[in-house]
């Protein structure tokens, strides 16, 4: 525990940690070209590079309001990304570029009070039922330099294809920026929501919007996986007629919209869990007596059983970055804790964690360099931790607020999304890595077991 | 007239009739007057008999007592029943239906009957027969859940108890088969609850199986924290949430 709270008190942990993570992005190999690879500046200390982004400019009267609503997308898409100050619109001067040929002056865009180093800015057509917009990035500070990104968009006159594009020009932005790790702003999140009347599986947008039934099988439905193509998600559920009516690993397919057959066992089988390569799925089975952990094939064949313990292991998470390692919960020693093994069975370590007692939902980072989990205390809250697997370090993530579980990481390794009782009901929140800037997602109804889709999603 | 001229008018008649014969006539024997008839002996007092019943009213298979006295008579018949009988005394009677009795007495003098009407009312209906209770209620009222401490699924003292109670329902009624439900409190994650209401449904199943209930009468299923019986924030709730309950298939 000393450890955690020097660290807490030290409040150059948590800048760090965010730098730690961005550095680890770095580490990725990137194409080094000039022109369209820029350092922000974050693996050299705190300061984030300011970006600021223009409203774009309504091409007509109808096009208005979702030319305000791109721009207010895109800069908050570039908010959350953890690794930009997106200067405020008050310290914009009143002269705002829709094309390049408008932008001739550099200088009131870098001069305080904007600051600033990069522009977005472009232009929005609603015409008829046709959208075209176009969207650039500028360095302001080399404004002789082609634009970092330049691009045109076609779609539909509507909500949906708007946000879509405003994701896509933001992640590409992201992308730009950092070293080539693909910004989230068109990933999903899938999700358990009891709104309906039943649990069942959900799907929204990373920053909430779009929230959707996917199921509706009116049983229990629980803790959804994105397949790592993000073609499939596994989770659990009762099935309500057949022989055999005890939890079990269900599929359902993106798709066709369905649920994809899949092996039904005796006992209680749950937790699925996809292999990096997607190939493999590990779950929780007591198909044997005890429960413990098994691997099938994603079609369900060819099941191998994994542990052969006292007690109950459950939660697997996959180390994605070499797929060769698990970790996982096991109250073979008493409480549950947390262990890792090798994805092909064996020998379990108890992970190092000072006393902790009761821990569980572990999430390995994408990088395979830390571990996200939920600890309760003894106040009876619960609470996310990261353990950095090299040095089992403990990071503090949340604290006196309500119960936080379920942590699960974005694929740009710099956000996790998670399960919160802090406003007074259980919903769904999505934050940087380190703790900060926490948004709440969802707001009807009881909601829970959120994971992040590892790639974007249509 | 008045009476004593009467009288000396007969007396003297009498006389004269005397002299007379004494007169003039011949001496005549005179036959004695003959003797007044001897007096009839005084008739037979008649019989005189009674009898009561008592009570007079009874349910069907109750007995009654007839009771009765005579005098003056020799011979004593009770009817219907007992017969001849003493002059007086009393007799047990069970009278299937409502019936008189009459006690005839005979004796020189004549004969004399008394009787009694006893009234017989039918007994009262029979109680309905109290329903037989359902298996479903046998198994509501006899079978108990197994309540779990925090964290566990150790089968503890009270459960022991509940369980032993359980098994010996299950034992009579070997037709019973049962679903092993396993239950968590509210806490905890979703997935590790889901495991441990699995080993709370199997060590409820288990200890039941250790009472002689054979196994492949229970299925078991785990509900983790899904299935709630209450929705409270406090321990009193958890309590009842932690729980491996029986459900009759």
């Amino acid at each position: 525990m000393d450890n955690i709270m020097k660290m807490r008190r030290a409040g150059w942990w948590r800048g760090s940690l965010l730098a730690l993570l961005t550095a680890l992005a770095f580490a990725a190999p990137a194409r080094l070209v000039a022109q369209d690879w820029f350092r922000t500046g974050t693996g050299l200390g705190v300061a984030k590079a300011r970006v600021a982004v223009a409203d774009f400019a309504p091409r007509t009267p109808a096009s208005q309001t979702f030319a305000a609503l791109f721009s207010d997308l895109v800069r908050n898409d570039l908010d959350f990304s953890g690794i930009l100050d997106v200067v405020s619109k008050s310290f914009y001067p009143l002269q705002v570029p829709s094309a390049p040929a408008e932008l001739t002056n550099g200088m009131p865009w870098t001069d305080p009070p904007a600051a600033s180093q990069f522009l977005a800015f472009g232009n929005l057509t609603a015409d008829g039922n046709d959208l075209s917009i176009q969207a650039w990035f500028q360095d302001v500070r080399n404004l002789a330099a082609p634009p970092i990104v330049g691009r045109v968009y076609h779609g539909a006159v509507s909500e949906p294809d708007v946000r879509k594009f405003a994701h896509q020009f933001a992640d590409e932005i992201i992308a730009r920026l950092s070293g080539g790790v693909s910004g989230i702003a068109s990933t999903k999140l899938t999700f358990v929501s009891g709104r309906s009347g039943n649990k069942e599986i959900w799907v929204m947008d990373y920053d909430g919007a779009n929230q959707r039934e996917l199921t509706s099988l009116r049983s229990i439905s629980l803790t959804p996986r994105w397949s790592p193509d993000s073609s499939r998600i596994a989770f659990t559920c009762y099935p309500t007629s057949g022989a055999v009516l005890s939890p079990q690993v269900c599929m359902y397919s993106l798709l066709t919209e369905k649920l994809v057959t899949w092996p039904r066992f005796r006992g209680t089988n749950s937790s699925p869990s996809w292999s990096p390569d997607g190939n493999k799925i590990m779950f929780m089975s007591s198909m044997y007596g005890n429960p413990e952990l098994f691997t099938a094939d994603a079609d369900g064949g060819h099941v191998q059983r994994l542990t052969h313990s006292v007690g109950a292991s459950t939660s697997p998470s996959w180390n994605p970055k070499t797929g060769q390692q698990v970790a996982f919960v096991s109250d073979r020693g008493g409480l549950p804790q947390l262990y890792t093994m090798d994805a092909q069975g064996g020998d379990a370590t108890k992970l190092p964690l000072p006393d902790m007692g009761y821990v569980v939902d572990p999430a390995w980072s994408p990088n395979g360099q830390l571990l996200a989990f939920s600890w309760r205390r003894p106040s009876g809250n619960y609470d996310l931790y990261l353990m950095e697997m090299a040095t089992h370090q403990l990071v503090e993530l949340t604290r006196d607020s309500g119960r936080n579980e379920r942590p699960s990481w974005a694929p740009d390794g710099r956000h996790i999304v998670f399960e919160s009782t802090r406003g007074g009901t259980r919903q769904i929140w999505s934050m940087l890595a380190d703790g900060t800037n926490a948004r709440q997602l969802t707001t009807e109804g009881q909601n829970e077991s959120p994971n992040w889709s590892l790639t974007a999603v249509q | 007239m008045p009476r004593h001229v009467g009288r000396v008018a007969l007396i003297s008649l009498l006389s004269i009739v005397a002299i007379g014969a004494g007169c003039k006539k011949a001496p005549v024997a005179v036959a004695p007057p003959p003797p007044p008839p001897p007096a009839a002996a005084p008739p037979p007092a008649r019989p005189t008999v009674t009898l009561q019943a008592a009570p007079a009213t009874v349910q069907s298979g109750q007995s009654v007592t007839l009771t009765w006295t005579s005098s003056n008579a020799t011979t004593l018949n009770l009817a219907p029943g007992p017969g001849n009988v003493a002059p007086q005394g009393s007799s047990s009677v069970t009278p299937a239906a409502s019936v008189t009795y009459t006690i005839t007495a005979t004796g020189p003098g004549g004969t004399a009957d008394a009787s009694a009407r006893v009234t017989v009312t039918p007994p009262p209906p029979p109680p309905p027969a109290a329903p037989q209770p359902t298996l479903d209620e046998l198994f509501s009222r006899n079978v108990k859940d197994a309540y779990f401490d925090y964290d566990k699924a150790d089968i503890r003292p009270d459960a022991r108890e509940a369980l032993s109670q359980t098994a010996q329902f299950l034992r009579s009624y070997p037709q019973v088969r049962v679903t092993v439900e396993g239950h968590c409190d509210e806490r905890g994650s979703t997935e590790y609850n889901l495991a441990l209401g699995d080993r709370r449904a199997q060590a409820t199943k288990d200890f039941l199986v250790s009472l002689g209930v054979t196994a492949d009468r229970m299925d078991t299923i785990s509900y983790g924290k899904e299935r709630p019986t209450c929705m409270d924030h406090n321990e009193a709730c958890w309590q009842q949430n932690r729980r491996g309950h029986l459900v009759r298939k």
